[in-house]
């Protein structure tokens, strides 16, 4: 698996660490209440197809967010987060 | 006062280490000053290092110091935002603009010099090591092994390696087992 950091180009997956699906982006109001609480900290699906999720480009420092596909193993793209 | 004595990173590892084509040798950074500007500095940072030949390179970009008072001073990307400013004190006014900090010896440094050079290094790191992918003056932060590795191409059969300094023994016990690989793979034809 190859994935590309915005910042050194494509590199092999042995670079990067895995943070989790991009949930983790969309960090609910301190009053949202403890359901939208619980799904920000707890609660992830189990896709076949389509995702994004975090990735960390170990060597340069880079956090990513990636698009892929769990079924077909494409990776459609990623983009730098800051 | 007590007299120190530098020992390198490298010292009692053997080293130089001539096996097929390839030697393997300690080529000790020197001065080594990691450069982090704060954000949107990075062209003041660049003007505060003109007085030296150099400018903030951009990623994967080796720079060397240019005009009569280069003295072998270079800076070498080393991540994104960051750089390494080796052979030279950072000048007047860029601390105003960037993280500095001396981590002359927290480095240990190789030089794997050779034709096979880039067959010994495809044992270990994950990179397109070949000239038209990787030219003269590249650099990459990636991995040796296990190992975190900066790289520069600095000639079409050499290349300049830096991990950490605890990593040393390490670093030259698994290049070592690459060269013995390639050697032995070469006697076979
Ligand atoms: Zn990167």
């Amino acid at each position: 698996m190859r994935l590309t950091c915005p910042c050194c180009g494509p590199r092999d997956r042995r670079e990067f660490t895995y943070y989790g699906h991009e949930t983790f982006l969309h960090r609910p109001a301190p009053d949202a209440g403890g359901q939208a609480w619980d799904d920000y900290l707890h609660n992830r699906d189990n896709p076949a197809g389509p995702t994004r999720d975090l990735w960390y480009h170990d060597p340069c420092g880079t956090w990513l967010v990636v698009a892929r596909d769990t079924v077909t193993h494409a990776v459609e793209g990623s983009e730098a987060l800051a | 006062m007590a007299d120190l004595t530098v020992t390198e990173a490298t010292d009692g590892l053997g080293l130089p280490l001539a096996m097929g084509d390839c030697i393997l040798s300690a080529q000790a950074p020197g001065t080594a000053w990691l450069i982090a500007p704060y954000p949107g500095r990075r062209a003041a940072c660049s003007a505060a290092l003109a007085p030296l030949g150099l400018s903030f390179p951009a990623p994967g970009q080796g720079l060397a110091g240019q005009g009569l008072a280069a003295g072998g001073r270079r800076i070498v990307w080393a991540g994104r935002d960051q750089a390494f400013l080796f052979g030279a004190a950072p000048p007047e006014g860029l601390a105003e603009h960037a993280a500095l900090t001396d981590q002359s010896d927290g480095w240990a440094g190789l030089r794997l010099q050779g034709p096979d050079a880039e067959a010994v290094l495809a044992r270990l790191v994950p990179l397109d090591l070949r000239i038209g992918a990787f030219p003269e003056d590249h650099v990459a932060r990636s991995l040796l092994g296990h190992m975190p590795l900066l790289i520069q191409r600095t000639g079409p059969e050499t290349f300049a390696l830096m991990t950490y300094r605890s990593m040393a023994g390490s670093a030259v016990q698994e290049i070592g087992h690459a060269l013995k690989a390639v050697a032995a793979r070469r006697r076979l034809g």
